[in-house]
């Protein structure tokens, strides 16, 4: 086992460009979820439609990388729109339902036969980002110290994916300042107290899903312009599931959370996985236990499991303040039925938080 | 006097791994496989099996020494499979020429489907070729280029067991919803683990080997105290601490991912069948015709159905989990012990999962994400009848199945789940409280 091999990889793709892709795709969902309340676990869908937006406009009609942007971030505001009217008003768990099952009927729907023509069906589509990678100003070669080398062209989208994150993160700072991000706070808080004040919640929110999709649709098109290719099935659920869980750990209604979250997520993600394969091939672990090709299944297992810990004890995740983010009932649309229900609980926690 | 040695090929749903290495991401393995055998029952090696879509190759096989072969397919759908009757060996042809051709094969996400290629002995030289006129009876369980009237039954009939078995499921799930208010997102791992444990216990080579009736009773006992184990082990004190109910759905997000994937790394990526009842000659009913297995799911599930539904307007423990559905205060000071009602319906519900799960993996075959992809139909039919109702469930599921089944009617069948949850959005559109849901406001 060489330990600066696994460093080395883990390191590498908490820099990476995954890393940044997952940041930017963060940031959008923690204006859903950390700032408004909404639980949108559809986010993989605005991925889908943003970078199916770039591969569809110039794989299959030839059209400049530039507008497939452009589609792409239309689909994005289309989507949030279409989503948003049936499930804003209702409570925070049927908008969970709904995103989620509208993220699969995108899925299927790019992936089904007769779309083949032009999202290219199961195959999906490659090579639309050539334009991308010609404008690369940095001259090929590898960078880097040590076992932290990346190619040219990772580098260039490394450069465009941190410079997303980075103008992300500061927009969403000077926005969650604004009064605008106070309201947007207050309906997480508590819905009617915004809406006896006069606000239009049901806006406010549409505003936040709206914004929030573009995010993760720009992380969509990273994503797809990172691989050079598309295809319905990476964009399943599971995804959601990773960026709630970068979110959740690196902090939920925190400017920094996502970034944060997605460094330390690819970090240890990559850690374990390389770990666990170099412990295999050196035979710490005996194949009949763990073979090579269980460690991704593996590794799943294990963020479900850090997903399940965080929340149990420590929601706030790294950077979270707790009282901010309780999240509890009451909040998000929570009925007012329920919430004295679990008074006796939240009342407690509380009194310990206190 | 004729003498015809037919045998039908048998579906050995044999080897090949479906998806290898990258079996972390999920995937559906949709394959078209078969045995070809003799009049004697001997396999049949070295011949060529193509498949086509659209009009394109989608893989090829070869029978291997036992007669298996498998294609793999990138996506559900309708495939032609086609049998080069070049290289059957010499003294054996097809029982019909025709035959050579199965067109439109439909395969449902996920599906291992196995077709059949009837042989028989004869000195005739197989004359017709690949791409002769479309003449197909495609696998047991549909029926060959039916009108529209008898495919509507046909429909109707595969509706009503898809819809039960999502209503058996989806019991639980509102269940547990309208007693404590948890969205339990780990509900189809309860499936999944039923369906294992009669896997274990029934097929597998280190199995006792247990027929599969007593298998199924044992993963109703197992499901139903994981359910338990679950409440009493991880909701309940989470409930106690206070969890908010956000943090509690999130945390049962992370425990479904947890144990579908530890699931994976135990049963591995390749879907299997059960080790009895798994080919069966249809049986006509007038317009339709059905497998003896799918009317015995059908009718067991239609009667655990109602006997459920017996038990919860009847029995004591069923009125009081209707009580704390309905009002948890009130019912916890009229003297109903709540945390024991939670107990019962955790109880309830993990058995009724694991008995949905084993029923779903008979009818089509046991994967490890088999109660993942169940789930979104569970949630489905929850919402569709109303968050919390028992009843509802079960409107809702048979609804939520005979959309799907009858959606393939007109559109493609790899969208049939996509029209299930698309009824979801709409019904949320028009009726957010569901069919049979109370009216309290949800918004």
């Amino acid at each position: 086992m060489d330990i600066l091999v696994i460093l080395g990889d883990a390191g590498r793709a908490a820099l990476g460009p995954q890393a940044a892709i997952y940041a930017l795709a963060a940031i959008g969902l923690n204006i859903h979820f950390g700032y408004t309340g909404l639980l949108n676990l559809g986010q993989v869908g605005f991925m889908l439609v943003g970078a199916y937006g770039v591969a569809i406009t110039v794989a299959t009609f030839g059209g400049p990388l530039w507008a497939g942007v452009l589609v792409g971030l239309a689909c994005a505001v289309v989507l949030a729109i279409l989503l948003g009217i049936p499930t804003l008003r209702l409570r925070a768990d049927y908008l969970a339902i709904a995103t989620i099952a509208a993220g699969e009927v995108l899925r299927l729907t790019y992936n089904a036969g007769f779309a083949q023509p032009v999202t290219g069906g199961v195959y999906g589509l490659q090579q639309f980002a050539g334009s991308f990678y010609a404008t690369n100003p940095i001259s090929p070669g590898s960078y880097g110290v040590g076992r932290l080398v990346y190619s040219e062209r990772d580098l260039w989208v490394m450069v465009v994916g941190w410079g997303a994150v980075a103008l992300a993160t500061l927009g969403l700072f000077l926005l969650i300042r604004s009064p605008w991000g106070r309201v947007l706070r207050s309906v997480r808080e508590d819905e009617d107290a915004a809406r006896s004040l006069g606000k239009n919640v049901f806006g406010y929110k549409m505003q936040s899903l709206i914004l929030g999709g573009v995010l993760g649709a720009l992380g969509g098109m990273l994503l797809a312009v990172d691989t050079q290719a598309v295809a319905p099935n990476t964009f399943n659920p599971v995804v959601t599931f990773y960026l709630y869980t970068l979110l959740i750990l690196g902090g939920a209604g925190r400017v920094l959370g996502p970034a944060l979250g997605s460094v330390i997520f690819w970090f240890l993600l990559l850690f374990i996985d390389s770990a666990l394969l170099q412990a295999i091939g050196a035979g710490y672990i005996p194949a009949e236990v763990l073979s090579p090709s269980d460690v991704g299944a593996l590794r799943f297992a294990l963020v479900g499991l850090a997903l399940v810990l965080l929340l149990a004890f420590r929601p706030a995740g790294i950077l979270g303040n707790p009282r901010e983010m309780r999240l509890e009932a009451g909040a998000a649309g929570t009925p007012r039925r329920r919430r004295k229900s679990t008074q006796a609980g939240s009342d407690r926690e509380r009194g310990v938080a206190r | 006097m004729r003498q015809r040695l037919v045998t039908l090929l048998l579906l050995l749903f044999a080897g090949m791994a479906v998806t290898s290495g990258a079996a972390a991401l999920a995937q559906d393995g949709e394959v078209l496989q078969g045995t070809l055998e003799g009049p004697d029952g001997d396999p049949v090696p070295e011949v060529v099996i193509t498949v086509e879509g659209d009009g394109q190759q989608v893989g090829t096989a070869t029978s291997g020494p036992d007669g298996n072969w498998t294609v793999p397919l990138p996506a559900p759908g309708t495939y032609d499979v086609l049998l080069d009757a070049g290289t059957l060996p010499e003294g054996l042809r097809l029982r019909d020429e025709d035959d050579a051709t199965l067109t439109d094969v439909t395969v449902r996400p996920g599906q291992q489907r196995t077709v059949l290629f009837p042989l028989e002995s004869g000195s005739g030289e197989p004359e017709a070729g690949p791409g002769a006129a479309p003449a197909p009876p495609p696998g047991p369980t549909e029926p060959a280029g039916p009108s529209f009237g008898s495919r509507l039954a046909q429909l109707l009939v595969a509706g009503v067991k898809y819809g039960t078995i999502i209503a058996i499921t989806s019991i639980g799930l509102s269940l547990v919803f309208g007693t404590t208010g948890l969205i339990n997102f780990a509900h189809g791992e309860l499936v999944t683990i039923g369906a294992m444990t009669a896997f274990f216990l029934n097929a597998a080579a280190l199995g006792p080997g247990l027929a599969l009736i007593p298998a199924a009773v044992v993963a109703i006992a197992v499901g139903a105290l994981v359910g338990g184990a679950l409440e009493r082990g991880l909701w309940r004190p989470l409930r106690i601490r206070g969890t908010g109910r956000i943090n509690l759905f999130i945390i049962s997000i992370g425990l479904s991912l947890f144990l579908r994937h530890i699931i994976l790394v135990f049963y591995g990526s390749r879907p299997q069948p059960y080790a009895s009842y798994t080919i069966q000659q249809a049986i006509e009913l007038g317009p339709i015709a059905i497998t003896p297995r799918d009317l015995v799911i059908t009718l067991v599930t239609l009667g655990v159905l109602l006997a459920v539904g017996l038990m919860l307007q009847r029995s004591r423990i069923g009125k009081a989990m209707r009580a704390v559905a309905d009002d948890r205060d009130l019912a916890e000071s009229s003297g109903v012990d709540v945390s024991r009602v939670i107990l019962y319906v955790w109880l309830l519900g993990g058995g009724l999962a694991a008995l949905g799960g084993v029923l779903f993996g008979l009818s089509e075959i046991v994967t490890w994400d088999m109660g993942f992809r169940l789930l979104l139909l569970m949630f489905a039919a929850v919402i569709l009848g109303g968050l919390g109702s028992a009843f509802g469930a079960m409107a809702g599921g048979l609804l939520v199945g005979l959309v799907a089944q009858l959606s393939t009617l007109y559109f493609p069948i790899e969208l049939q789940n996509a029209w299930a949850l698309g009824v979801l959005i709409l019904v949320l559109l028009v009726r957010p409280r569901g069919i049979l849901g109370r009216a309290e406001r949800v918004g």
